[in-house]
């Protein structure tokens, strides 16, 4: 194995372990909020700084990897790929701590009613396992997986499409639970934001994959 | 950033400059070259890249019938300069290669003064006024980035200069002919790193009046300073194509292995 593959397997394997991460993050926001244990909420919260540490040293990892090994064609792509899954797996981690956040600030358990007229537990796993796939397409580079994430992502989004209405039509039946409801609303949508990240990593798996550009094509 | 391509994009790709066709090169018995096919446009930098032993020098040799020296050479097919066969057309070689310049790994300038260097091609091809010598010279060293440093010492000794120097000095020589081909086989290898990017810039700067093919074993000098790129392993050429296209998708899984240093 030249150095460069030896650095490469060491970005795949730091990126990897960022991903665990991000993925117990949404994981501890999702059981803080079916059990109502805010302590699982107030972990994610701490654990967010370690998910900002990970990326920086990833975008400093493939700094120097372009800087000393000047990789080039499937290398280079690799490493233009990974920087991006970085910055979009950061997001994820952003997105589980402001719901960790939404959990904390909660006075009491989640109203059953409203997360079911939601299909909100449908959406928190949907995105879950969208994130888990993209994960095993990076990890396997299966770009047939990777493809399966948009076809994933129309699900969140056929969800979050109904989201106003069902929301409207639940406050009108419980208003002393409207700041729950828009909680619940604000979830939702950046549930759907986790589905935009995973395409945006899948589009750069395939790019890493197989050169292709698939971004912006409707 | 700038468009490399911007040159090939006006040609004609009917007009090619150099082309070799069904080009097979046996040393003896052991063959060399196999079925090299190749079309380059003027006024590109195209470049050789491949690990030692692939052909690529033996190649570039070809165009100006180098290989013509090898004992034990044997060449066919066809290579050709602006659509004519040197093999088969040219009869006089040494008026043939007026056409062509050479540049040379090792910077090989003669034992005499800077000034005699460049003006060695025109003497030898009877050029006596001093008027045209002088501005050819000039012109020359201009044209290879080192009047400005050797302008006030034209008759001190080439072999006085630094290696940088000398090999700029070899490229002024080649170029003081006026030839519309130039070849260079690792003109920078044996150079230091500022050395290398005046090299670099000057091939940048001298395709828009030459046709280059260059011979490296650097993969980000060919990347850096080629349009086109050939990529040679085991006397074959494996792929050709737009110099970015070879460096960051090529086609061939054998191109991608060698830049990305897998194998070679």
């Amino acid at each position: 194995m030249t150095h460069l593959e030896s650095e490469l397997k060491s970005l795949k394997k730091d990126t990897t372990e960022m991903w665990e991460l991000v993925i117990s993050q949404l994981e501890k926001a999702y059981h803080s909020l079916k059990t109502f244990d805010k302590d699982f909420s107030r972990e994610v919260v701490a654990n967010e700084k370690r998910v900002n540490s990970m990326e920086l040293k990833i975008d400093r990892d493939c700094e120097n990897i372009i800087a000393l090994y000047s990789p080039v064609a499937i290398d280079l792509r690799f490493v233009l790929a990974t920087l991006k899954i970085n910055n979009n797996l950061e997001r994820i981690g952003d997105i589980a701590e402001s719901i960790a956040k939404y959990i904390i600030s909660e006075k009491e358990p989640f109203d059953a009613e409203l997360l079911k007229s939601t299909e909100f537990l449908e959406m928190y796993q949907g995105a879950h396992n969208i994130v888990r796939d993209v994960l095993l397409s990076f990890e396997r580079e299966d770009t047939k997986l990777a493809r399966s994430i948009f076809k994933k992502d129309e699900v969140l989004d056929d969800i979050n499409g109904d989201v106003n209405d069902n929301i409207v039509a639940f406050i009108s039946k419980y208003p002393t639970k409207m700041e729950q409801a828009l909680n619940v609303h604000s979830i939702i949508r950046k549930l759907e934001r986790v589905g935009d990240q995973s395409k945006n990593i899948a589009e750069e798996i395939i790019f890493y994959m197989e050169a292709k550009v698939l971004k912006h094509r409707k | 950033m700038v468009q490399k391509n911007d040159s090939l994009a006006k040609q004609n790709y009917g007009m090619y400059k150099l082309r070799a066709k069904d080009l097979n090169l046996y040393y003896g018995k052991k063959q060399a070259l196999k079925d090299v096919t190749i079309n380059i446009t003027a006024n590109t930098v195209t470049a050789f890249i491949g690990p030692s032993g692939c052909g690529k020098s033996t190649f570039l040799r070809c165009f100006n019938r180098m290989n013509d020296l090898i004992p034990d050479v044997t060449i066919k097919g066809e290579v050709m300069i602006d659509d004519v066969d040197i093999y088969k057309n040219i009869i006089d070689v040494y008026a043939y290669r007026k056409q062509i310049g050479m540049v040379f790994q090792k910077p090989n300038p003669f034992p005499k003064s800077i000034f005699e260097n460049v003006a060695f091609g025109l003497r030898i091809n009877g050029e006596k006024s001093k008027s045209v010598l002088d501005e050819t010279v000039e012109n020359a060293l201009k044209q290879a980035a080192l009047w400005d440093e050797v302008k006030d010492n034209l008759q001190k000794s080439a072999m006085a200069l630094s290696g940088g120097q000398q090999q700029r000095l070899c490229i002024a020589r080649a170029i003081a002919v006026q030839p519309s081909v130039l070849l260079m086989d690792e003109p920078a290898s044996a150079l230091d790193p500022i050395s290398t990017a005046k090299i670099e810039e000057l091939i940048y700067e001298l395709k828009n009046k030459f046709t280059i093919v260059i011979v490296t074993h650097n993969m980000q000098q060919a990347a850096r300073i080629s349009d086109k790129t050939a990529f040679f392993y085991l006397g074959e050429l494996i792929e050709y194509d737009n110099t970015d296209k070879i460096f960051t998708n090529p086609t061939k899984n054998a191109t991608q292995n060698y830049i990305t240093g897998r194998f070679g």
